[in-house]
């Protein structure tokens, strides 16, 4: 063996043991190049930028990291986020904030209940299940709107000051998202939930020999990822200021690719939100750098693509090594 | 026929080994067949049956020695090749595709269709269209099926693999009398099977494996089991007892287990058994008589088509493992990546039964749990230097840890499915003493082995199944090797009677 590899391996090893460190310095990498191409751009102002764009897409990225620990993903994600904004902001006229807001949160919540009965009871594999459960709610939004399109649409101002606002130069997101993100993080580590969702994505048959009802966790969890979905769709209602019917839907590949990129395995029982956050990070910096590059739209995006397969494919790898 | 001819062995296997890694799996295996014989191969589990299986069939390459079909060197090839060389395999599991029709999977073959036909016809299957699709047919058609198209294939060797297993009599009749037909015509045949009165019916002779070696070659006369178990034994080592106490034991009281006239898939058709605590009950069985499903349907992995399970005297029935799992019943099953995590910890693996149930869904009392993986850890003595991912571990490690989920719980009945396959005899020891032990201390332990030397080492009783039925119940202590393979083989004195 040559020194090469087992520099490799070691190094592997390390990225096997720490997971996050190789993302971080991938993070500091890609802000340096930033600032290195336009000295003077990475301010408090800048980076208060970042982290609120980031905010919505990390929360997204919460719905495909939690279902993907199972290996499952959620592609309806971005439809139930952007069903309860339009609902929400359509019925603020007409029953007021606070009980627009709970009826904003119950379509999502349902496809989330649609989903986890077609993954649990039906077996339906989620790719196709949430594939579906998306573009049928889609349809039933665009039936919705005929009904609502005479009473108008309300931003209230606590989702705008939400979604827009800064204290001390931080972006007030991070109020809701900081706690969201403690939460998930210790649900996944110390809840028996949490533990399910790995040990159901690492190997299904041995959860039920070990007597796991496979069935009741699937239902909560892609019920929890469609409420996840939901109060994103409001935060970004809150930032983008103007309901749409396809509000989110430009978040739910980059949400899928900020998982696999914070390291969440596809197959399952791999991973972790903590990855995810930096993967979403990653991708946020990523965008800026390539608009700053005042390339074509359709070399930026190609370019996009091949910096997410590297990124990806190398840091597989390097973890695979290690085993 | 020339002299030269009748010399030459249609098929001639010589001093064939194979070693994968550290493992000998075969050291001197050699068989000859000549024109129109029919040669049973017999071997215990782990002899290396079916290793030499594969090198005859060409799709392993023999480390030494030499197969030469008419005295052609076989070499390894596609499985296409293989039928043009010659010899011919049907294996136990059927090979025809299922979502294609019989035609296709014909074409497929390049088998001709008319000879197809005519043996399909012979073999006592009517009615059948060769648009059929072969997910549409049953099971015993289907190794009809299987049959037909090796013999349209006119080999040289034909290889039956446990040929009339999961076949109604009558067929099992057909399929005797047609195989010996062609071999008076001329045809050799390969035949394994675990059943002496086939063997006693059709073949000529039987060629014993024993550890790799080939370790005799006996004409088939009256009374050859006999001398063929005694092959298939070899000189039986003198095993150090893991028993504590030599009384006898006997079970008294109320079981904890009855079980009663259970049948569920193919081939679970009729057993009856009583597990007491404080015993350890072992299960005899050559592969595939029905064990499997006895331990899925206790463990509520399956659900029986008849018959009845009481714990306690209470009859019980499962819709899910959880349920079994409530009613203090453990399953160990037989492959461990079916019961592992591989990806996760030593720790998230051993803890997991104790999550499972929803009112476990909330936070977890980390101290307390750590306190009950260390004690499963220390008492199954499991090596935890690469205890971040299970699939790290030494297989018998591997096993510790699935024993140990259920250890850390504290066990009540435990289902025991060959827990020792694969590991090296050190951990198999372990295993033992942590049986009996568990045993002493008030569990009741089902046991399934298919190593037999394990029986009178680790068990107090042993059920024999053969045929998806209870044959016989032996008492361990005095039982040898001899005694288990003899009753493992069909061929107790309660079973003559079928023979």
């Amino acid at each position: 063996m040559t020194s090469e590899t087992t520099m490799f391996k070691s190094v592997g090893r390390f990225i096997g043991n720490n997971p996050l460190v190789p993302l971080l310095i991938l993070l500091l990498v890609l802000v340096g190049v930033l600032e290195f191409m336009r000295p003077g751009i990475v301010n408090e102002r800048w980076i208060g930028n970042t982290i609120k764009f980031a905010i919505p897409l990390a929360m997204l990225a919460a719905c495909q990291t939690l279902t993907m620990l199972t290996g499952g993903i959620d592609l309806s994600a971005a439809v139930a986020a952007t069903i309860s904004a339009f609902v929400m902001a359509t019925q603020v006229p007409i029953v007021g904030v606070p009980l627009a807001i709970c009826i904003g949160l119950i379509p999502a919540i349902m496809i989330g209940m649609v989903n986890g009965f077609g993954v649990a009871v039906c077996r339906v594999h989620p790719l196709i299940m949430t594939l579906g459960t998306g573009l049928i709610a889609t349809g039933c939004l665009q039936v919705y709107q005929r009904f609502v399109i005479a009473s108008g649409s309300v931003i209230p101002d606590g989702l705008a000051w939400l979604g827009t606002g800064r204290t001390w130069g931080l972006p007030n997101a991070l109020i809701l998202f900081v706690p969201i993100a403690i939460l998930i993080i210790w649900a996944q580590r110390r809840t028996g939930f949490g533990r399910l969702l790995y040990a159901l994505g690492s190997n299904e048959t041995a959860s039920r020999i070990s007597g796991v009802r496979s069935w009741q966790v699937f239902l909560a969890l892609y019920m929890l990822s469609g409420l996840i979905a939901g109060v994103t769709g409001l935060l970004y209602v809150g930032l983008i200021k103007a309901p749409s019917l396809s509000l989110v839907n430009p978040l739910l590949l980059p949400s899928v690719a900020a998982a696999v990129i914070g390291g969440t395995s596809i197959f399952g029982g791999r991973g972790g939100y903590s990855g995810t956050i930096l993967g979403a990070l990653i991708l946020t910096v990523l965008g800026t750098l390539l608009t700053l590059l005042q390339m074509p739209e359709g070399l930026r995006r190609i370019l996009f693509g091949l910096i997410i397969l590297t990124v990806t494919t190398t840091y597989i790898r390097l973890t695979e090594q290690s085993r | 026929m020339t002299d030269q001819q009748a010399q030459t062995p249609l098929l001639d296997a010589k001093g064939v080994s194979k070693r994968f890694g550290a493992v000998v799996a075969l050291e001197d295996a050699s068989l000859t067949i000549s024109a129109g014989q029919i040669v049973a191969l017999m071997g215990a589990n782990g002899a290396g049956k079916s290793t030499f299986v594969k090198i005859l069939t060409g799709a392993l390459k023999p480390d030494t020695g030499h197969v030469r079909i008419r005295g052609t060197e076989r070499r390894v090839g596609s499985p296409a090749e293989a039928r043009r060389s010659g010899l011919v395999p049907v294996y136990q599991e059927p090979s025809l595709i299922p979502d294609l029709s019989i035609a296709d999977n014909l074409r497929l073959g390049d088998t001709p269709v008319a000879d197809f036909q005519h043996w399909v016809h012979e073999l006592g299957i009517d009615g059948l269209h060769l648009d059929d699709m072969i997910s549409a047919l049953p099971l015993a058609t289907l190794r009809i099926l299987d049959l037909a198209r090796a013999l349209a294939v006119k080999p040289d060797v034909l290889l039956l693999d446990e040929m009339t297993a999961a076949l109604p009599t009558d067929l099992v009749e057909k399929v005797l009398d047609t195989v010996r037909k062609q071999a008076d015509a001329g045809q050799s045949v390969i035949y394994i099977s675990h059943r002496f009165s086939e063997i006693a019916e059709i073949c000529d002779r039987a060629t014993v494996l024993r550890d790799g070696a080939t370790v005799g070659d006996l004409p088939i006369t009256p009374g050859v089991e006999e001398k063929v178990v005694e092959l298939m034994l070899g000189a039986v080592l003198d095993k150090d007892p893991t028993r504590t106490s030599t009384a006898a034991h006997c079970p008294e009281g109320m079981p904890r287990v009855t079980v009663r006239n259970l049948a569920a898939g193919t081939k679970l058709q009729d057993v009856s058994l009583d597990l007491y605590r404080g015993e350890v009950l072992g299960v005899v069985a050559l592969e595939g008589q029905g064990q499997d499903q006895l331990f899925d349907v206790l463990a509520g992995m399956d659900s029986p088509t008849a018959g009845t399970i009481a714990l306690d005297g209470k009859t019980v029935s499962f819709n899910h493992p959880a349920d079994a799992i409530a009613a203090g019943l453990s399953f160990v099953p037989g492959d461990r990546a079916d019961g592992l995590l591989m990806e996760r910890s030593v720790h998230e693996n051993i803890a997991l039964p104790q999550l499972a149930r929803f009112a476990k869904w909330g936070a977890i009392g980390m101290k307390k749990e750590a306190a009950t993986v260390k004690k499963a850890i220390d008492r199954l003595q499991i090596d935890t230097r690469a205890q971040g991912e299970v699939q790290r571990l030494s297989g018998g490690n591997q096993q510790k840890v699935t024993i140990g989920r259920w250890i850390a719980a504290g066990v009540d009945t435990l289902l025991l499915f060959d827990p020792t396959r694969g590991i090296d005899v050190r951990t198999k020891r372990q295993i033992y003493l942590l049986v009996r032990e568990l045993a002493e201390q008030g569990a009741a332990v089902l046991y399934y082995t298919s190593e037999l030397a394990e029986v009178p080492a680790a068990c107090d009783r042993a059920v024999v199944i053969f045929n998806g039925k209870v044959v016989d119940v032996i008492e361990a202590a005095d039982a040898d090797e001899q005694t288990l393979m003899r009753a493992a083989y069909g061929l107790t004195a309660s079973a003559a009677v079928s023979a």
